[in-house]
């Protein structure tokens, strides 16, 4: 394969931590793998936490550094959710590599422990996605973590789990009880910055102050989310940037039209918020963007009674729901404007099902 | 030829409406280190005519001869193999497809293509592009299966290929696929935008134009360009030269289903619902979305009724389309509304006039 371009390589991947020790924000996991790294003990492990807080570079990172380069591709596997096939697929492939036994010794300065590693990325989402599926998928994990659950334990002198997934409470409780159990939490705003003003630096960016606490905020601790929108920014923007720069990146709709919707909301005419809408959506917005950011305005405003929040805030919900099944945007987003309206105004709650 | 292609422009120069976009997607190609993009924008704003610009940007006009091909992939899943067939379309430099075709194996597709695409990785000679673009259009309409498929994907294979995603609503694309890409919203050309596209097409056609004949036009096209090329040259064929108060006609869908509206607004009874039900199935018939006959059908109605039941008119319009999108026939769905606004509109009536 032709060497890498440098510049071609997402920063997010360039800027992986490759030691686990570089992992930042999560103190607990790093104490536990360090000492793996001395003693080359280590048990099951069992990561999560939302996306983008270093899950599964830590499960690489803790791998590259207990086996090294050479013998990092015969001793780890890594399975996600977009490798595998079937039950059967990951079934065989797991027993099949976790079968051979491996030697212990020393190699080119690295522990090299005598057990192998899997690292079943995205470990959750095998089960939730599978349904529109028509392989057995549906349980993939359930199914085949009751397989695991063996195999785990017939192995477990030569191998060691990584799990990683967002929501633990997706694993069954026969596999999470068998790993150490670690929750990875969203990064605070000063360790994103620190990183970002590293990247910053690396890349020769101009950022100002008010450009980096935007990104921290529109990204939500999400680092990868962050680095992502930064990488976007510079390749539009050139290296200085600016927060509106980041802000048209990140597609977060700006300010004055959410305001401007919520406004035509509150004047109670229907026409006027309908328009505001179709604008909205010729635009291009994506309306989950437009519910996300109507709540957080709401939430926060004091123009309000608790009921009235109340009200809303159950509607935008729903939406949302039907939203991520598939429904119409346009319409939905009527739907909920039409329902703040009525909460503004204080008209009755509810429409009667019967014909 | 169509205006439509005629004037599609060809170079990301060229393009009249989106020109700050096209400027920024140059930017990036000449900077060689092309992202994958996401782009996502209502019909008719223009995501296709950049898509193939910015191909032609980095490939040349080599990625214009493009050639359809019916491939067929047999996957290996496991216990059996499936077989899937599906239309590329494809030149040296790119693919494009339509994975949602497949139905709920999308996910093979995706998954497949790619890796054959790492796999034959061009060479490259001078430095020059050693990726190959995958164009995937309709993303929204990918099972969420396939979606979680591409999020690795992407990472593994970026230093061999590219994606091009291309979609109308991004809400449905999920956000693991969104945060790889870089994010391009494509807005709907604003009316005198629309203007000066369709000035500029009359005057390379040579013809003349009666003041304030395109801004009708673009006042009806509901800020799509490509229908409003298309209405345009649908006036030119009927008659020429134009006169300042032709007629716009509009889609002869949209007269049929304002029909309906009237007849539903006129008598709201078991026989008359019996009625409407045949002109929805026509519409039907002839393949027109179940979802924008619904949409229409909300934009007549509310345009005659009392801003008092809108609310809830609108309510049940997103209330059925939500359901016909988890169900399996939309006739149901739609009738249902039908008869719901019936009820309510009658309900009203009697209320109001006794």
């Amino acid at each position: 394969m032709a060497p890498l371009l440098q510049s071609s390589q997402p920063w997010v991947e360039k800027y992986r931590p490759r030691r686990v020790k570089d992992v930042a924000h999560q103190d607990e996991v790093v104490r536990v793998l360090t000492n793996t790294l001395e003693t080359t003990n280590c048990p099951h492990m069992l990561f999560y936490g939302p996306p983008g807080t270093g899950k599964t570079t830590t499960a690489l990172a803790i791998a590259h550094q207990l086996y090294g380069p050479e013998l990092y591709k015969s001793r780890v596997l890594e399975l996600n959710a977009s490798d595998d096939r079937g039950i059967n697929v990951v079934r065989t492939k797991i027993k099949n590599f976790a079968a051979v036994a491996v030697g212990s010794g020393q190699q080119g300065g690295y522990p090299c422990p005598p057990y192998k590693i899997i690292i079943l990325d995205e470990a959750d989402s095998m089960t939730e996605d599978a349904q529109a599926s028509s392989l057995p998928f549906s349980d993939h994990l359930v199914v085949n973590s009751n397989a695991l659950r063996r195999t785990m334990e017939t192995y477990s002198k030569v191998t060691r789990f990584f799990f990683v997934c967002n929501y633990i409470s997706r694993i069954i409780e026969p596999l999470a009880s068998r790993c150490a159990k670690f929750r990875f939490k969203p990064l605070s705003e000063d360790i994103m910055s620190t990183r970002i003003v590293h990247i910053c630096k690396e890349e020769g960016l101009n950022l100002d102050s008010e450009a980096l606490s935007t990104l921290s905020s529109i990204s939500q601790g999400d680092l990868r989310r962050a680095i992502t929108f930064l990488q976007g920014a510079a390749r539009l923007f050139g290296s200085s940037i600016s927060s509106k720069d980041l802000i048209s990146v990140s597609g977060v709709i700006p300010h004055e039209v959410v305001q401007a919707l919520l406004a035509a909301c509150k004047s109670g005419s229907f026409d006027s918020a309908n328009k505001e809408i179709n604008n909205a959506i010729a635009e291009g917005y994506p309306a989950s963007q437009v519910l996300s950011q109507l709540f957080d305005m709401i939430v926060e405003s004091d123009d309000f009674s608790d009921e009235q929040k109340a009200r809303i805030c159950r509607k935008l919900g729903e939406s949302d729901k039907c939203l991520v099944d598939g429904a119409d945007e346009y319409l939905q987003l009527l739907d909920a404007c039409s329902s703040m309206m009525k909460a503004f105004c204080n008209m009755p709650e509810g429409y009667s099902n019967d014909i | 030829m169509l205006w439509v292609d005629k004037y599609r422009p060809k170079t990301l120069d060229k393009v009249l409406v989106h020109d700050d976009v096209a400027q920024n997607l140059k930017k990036l190609v000449t900077e060689q280190d092309c992202p994958h993009l996401l782009f996502y924008g209502p019909p008719g704003s223009g995501k296709k005519t950049l898509i193939m610009a910015l191909l032609r940007q980095m490939f040349g006009p080599g990625a214009e001869k493009v050639k359809v091909e019916n491939k067929n992939w047999k996957v290996d899943a496991g216990s059996r193999t499936i077989e899937l067939e599906l239309t590329t379309l494809s030149s040296t430099h790119h693919v494009e497809l339509n994975p949602s075709d497949a139905g709920f194996q999308d996910r093979y597709i995706v998954q497949e293509i790619i890796k054959e695409m790492a796999k034959n990785r061009p060479i490259d000679t001078k430095g020059k592009k050693g990726f190959k673009v995958l164009v995937l259009n309709e993303v929204d309409k990918l099972s969420r299966e396939a979606q979680h498929s591409l999020r690795r994907t992407m990472e593994k294979y970026s230093a061999s290929c590219r994606l091009i995603l291309c979609c109308n609503s991004s809400s449905k694309v999920t956000e693991a696929v969104r945060s790889r890409c870089l994010n391009m919203r494509i807005n709907a050309p604003k009316e005198d935008q629309i203007v000066k596209v369709l000035e500029f097409i009359g005057k390379k056609e040579g013809l003349q134009l009666p003041p304030g004949f395109a801004a009708r036009i673009a006042e009806k096209s509901g800020r799509s360009l490509r229908r409003a090329i298309l209405s345009f040259e649908t006036c030119r064929v009927q008659q020429y030269p134009f006169t300042n108060n032709q007629v716009i006609s509009p889609m002869d869908w949209e007269e049929y289903i304002s029909e309906i509206a009237s007849d539903i607004m006129k008598e709201q009874s078991p026989k008359r619902l019996f009625q409407v039900r045949g002109k929805l199935y026509e519409l039907l018939v002839n393949c027109i979305p179940p979802e924008v006959v619904l949409k229409r059908l909300l934009y007549e109605l509310l345009k005659k009724l009392d801003s008092e039941l809108k609310h809830e008119v609108c309510h049940w319009a997103a209330y059925y389309e939500h359901r016909m999108r988890l169900g399996q026939k939309a006739i149901f769905h739609i009738e249902a509304f039908v008869a719901k606004f019936m009820s309510i509109y009658k309900g009203f009536l009697i209320a109001t006039f006794g």
